[in-house]
């Protein structure tokens, strides 16, 4: 028994909890006394490998905790005692966040865009994937190549001719400028990931709704659409998520403060409070900044991480 | 079916190509060619110079620098990532062996994967910012903890003391990675019959070894995909080096995107800039391609 007791793992010290696994298997008969040593030592390992996750789950959390926590203090506190807990709830941090640090407008002006670029992004990323999943014409194979090999570059390689591309269209420093350019740099992978998902769907649905009179537009946007739903959505949350903290195409495009979106604002807020000096302010201000996606997240995290992971793999 | 196929793909190839072709290709083609030319942003007046612009590059020591800064983090950031999200899904999917030879997941994997898996959520530009408030010399969650713990010494001016900026950045850029690598590799195991890992414990196997002669081999497909993505963001880097310390202090963060940025947006050296985006187009190119290469091993079929 003692045995039992000791490959057991810390938490599950009783030895009931050492004869079903978590799936509710039960367990396998014993090994045998050959590996009675070695037992010990996984003993005493176990015990580690739980040291080692609850160091790595505190070297994340804790920074994250830290910046909530902060933003609920003065800038003595802040200053002074960076390991204590806020004396107050003082919520007019966050007010001032919103109002002086302009995080409200750096929200609103993200929703803008994200609404457009979102859309655009699935409806043109979509019909394309379509197109290219389930007809052949002359063509079509250097059409996908097109599209998928835009994944191969780096992105600050286009900086200077899009710079000068989009401001010769007057799009530079606008809200409708950014989902354009969000949308055109999100179609490489939106097209790549959903025309592999629209060529597992079967060709003989699509036939039977043309037998059935239905046209190619209607068989689209009725049957083969809602059928794609699954793919629909990995790539939504996907691109959903590139959007909302995209960085690098708002710093080269936009110029003036009141246009800028959430990460970008809250960068220059950062540099901008080296100056100044109002700590509780740009705590505040990240807190507002990270809450949102880590709450959707709390909610949505299975989807979110087979949606991400599985975006990886393909 | 085939019936009126055209009007379709003209609706449904059209816009996407256009807006693809004029914010995507053509910038990527141009870029290509204005790395041929002396073009000075501000002025409309340039000339084409042919490869001077690559020739300079060659005796250019920031761009050295810079590509030598993106090779420390390209060799770095996916031997660190890998090594830690793989010995981390590995102590959450079959670190617990609970009773006598079965190998399962810990007790609160579901809960550890759910923390490890939020700093992916974050923006670049929020883990920045984050950070270098962590590393704040003077009121940094870290030099606090490491005065309370009375080790004064260590705690040094993270960000503005070239000796340690690049591996104060270095740590953020695994911190903010480890978490999605930790659930990718834990996907993949678990799609590794459990028998296997039954059958090596039995066998008297150690958990370091189950994982070097097991899991790796294994996951092998998965461990290069990922070796490949991070090889990619380690020759990037430009995001969160811009948030964190702008390639400072003294450029010993200074990354080849950040160069480009430099000259083109500072400077104003259009020419010169797209040619180190050229140049950096190759690097990432055959980094991809030789990485491809080099990892190739004979694929492991699972029954």
């Amino acid at each position: 028994m003692s045995e039992q007791i000791m490959d057991a793992a810390p938490s599950a010290v009783d030895e009931r909890g050492s004869q079903t696994t978590q799936a509710g298997r039960p367990a396998k008969p014993a090994a045998g006394e050959a590996g009675r040593g070695r037992k010990a030592f996984d003993g005493t390992l176990n015990v580690f490998s739980h040291a080692f996750l609850v160091v790595w789950g505190l070297l994340t959390a804790l920074p994250l905790l830290w910046v909530v926590l902060s933003s609920f203090k003065d800038d003595a506190e802040i200053l002074g005692d960076p390991w204590g807990l806020p004396s107050a709830l003082r919520f007019d941090n966050f007010a001032r966040a919103w109002t002086h640090g302009n995080i409200g407008q750096y929200f609103v002006n993200t929703g803008i865009v994200l609404a457009g670029s979102l859309t655009l992004t699935m409806l043109l990323g979509a019909t394309a994937a379509y197109a290219l999943a389930r007809y052949k014409f002359v063509g079509s194979r250097l059409v996908y190549f097109v599209f998928v090999g835009g994944m191969m570059f780096p992105v600050v390689l286009a900086f200077v001719p899009l710079f000068k591309i989009v401001g010769g269209v007057g799009l530079r420093d606008t809200l409708p400028g950014l989902m354009l350019i969000y949308t055109a740099y999100s179609l490489p992978f939106t097209v790549f990931f959903l025309t592999a998902f629209f060529r597992t769907l079967p060709d003989s649905i699509a036939e039977a709704a043309y037998i059935d009179g239905c046209g190619p537009f209607r068989t689209f946007f009725r049957v083969m659409l809602p059928m794609a739903k699954p793919g629909l959505i990995s790539v939504g949350i996907f691109n959903f998520l590139g959007h909302w903290n995209q960085y690098l195409l708002p710093v080269v495009l936009i110029t003036s403060d009141e246009k800028q979106v959430l990460a970008q604002g809250l960068a220059n807020l950062a540099i901008s409070e080296g100056y100044r000096g109002d700590y509780s302010r740009l705590f505040a201000g990240l807190t507002l900044a990270m809450l949102p996606v880590l709450v959707v997240y709390a909610v949505f995290q299975r989807q979110v991480q087979s949606g991400l992971t599985a975006g990886q793999m393909k | 079916m085939r019936h009126g196929k055209y009007p379709l793909l003209l609706a449904f190839l059209l816009p996407p190509l256009a807006l693809y072709g004029y914010f995507v290709v053509s910038p990527y083609a141009q870029s290509f060619l204005i790395a041929m030319t002396n073009w000075q942003g501000l002025s409309p007046a340039y000339e084409f110079v042919g490869f001077d612009n690559f020739k300079r590059m060659m005796g250019d020591e920031y761009v050295w620098n810079a590509l030598l800064n993106n090779l420390w983090l390209l060799v770095l950031l996916p031997l660190l990532t890998i090594a830690l999200g793989l010995f981390l899904a590995t102590m959450l999917n079959v670190g617990g062996r609970g009773g006598r030879s079965t190998v399962t997941g810990v007790r609160g994997s579901g809960l550890y994967k759910v923390i490890y898996f939020a700093p992916q959520m974050l923006s670049v530009s929020i883990v920045g910012v984050l950070w270098a408030e962590v590393y704040n010399p003077r009121s940094g969650l870290l030099n606090s903890a490491l005065r309370a713990l009375g080790l004064d010494g260590l705690a040094k001016i993270w960000l503005g003391d070239p000796a340690y900026a690049f591996w104060a950045v270095l740590a953020v850029m695994v911190w903010a990675n480890v978490g999605f690598y930790v659930v990718l590799f834990g996907a993949a195991m678990q799609s590794v019959p459990r028998d296997i890992y039954e059958a090596a414990a039995l066998d008297g196997a150690s958990r370091l070894t189950t994982l070097v002669r097991i899991t790796v081999p294994l996951l092998w497909d998965t461990i290069q995909v990922a070796w490949v993505y991070l090889a990619i963001l380690a020759l990037d880097g430009f995001a969160l080096i811009h948030v964190m310390t702008r390639g400072g202090p003294n450029f010993s963060t200074d990354v080849v995107g950040l160069r480009l940025y430099t000259e083109a947006f500072g400077d104003y050296k259009w020419g010169y800039a797209s040619a180190i985006g050229v140049v950096m187009f190759f690097v990432t190119l055959s980094v991809t391609v030789l990485s491809l290469r080099l990892t190739r091993r004979e694929r492991i079929e699972l029954s």
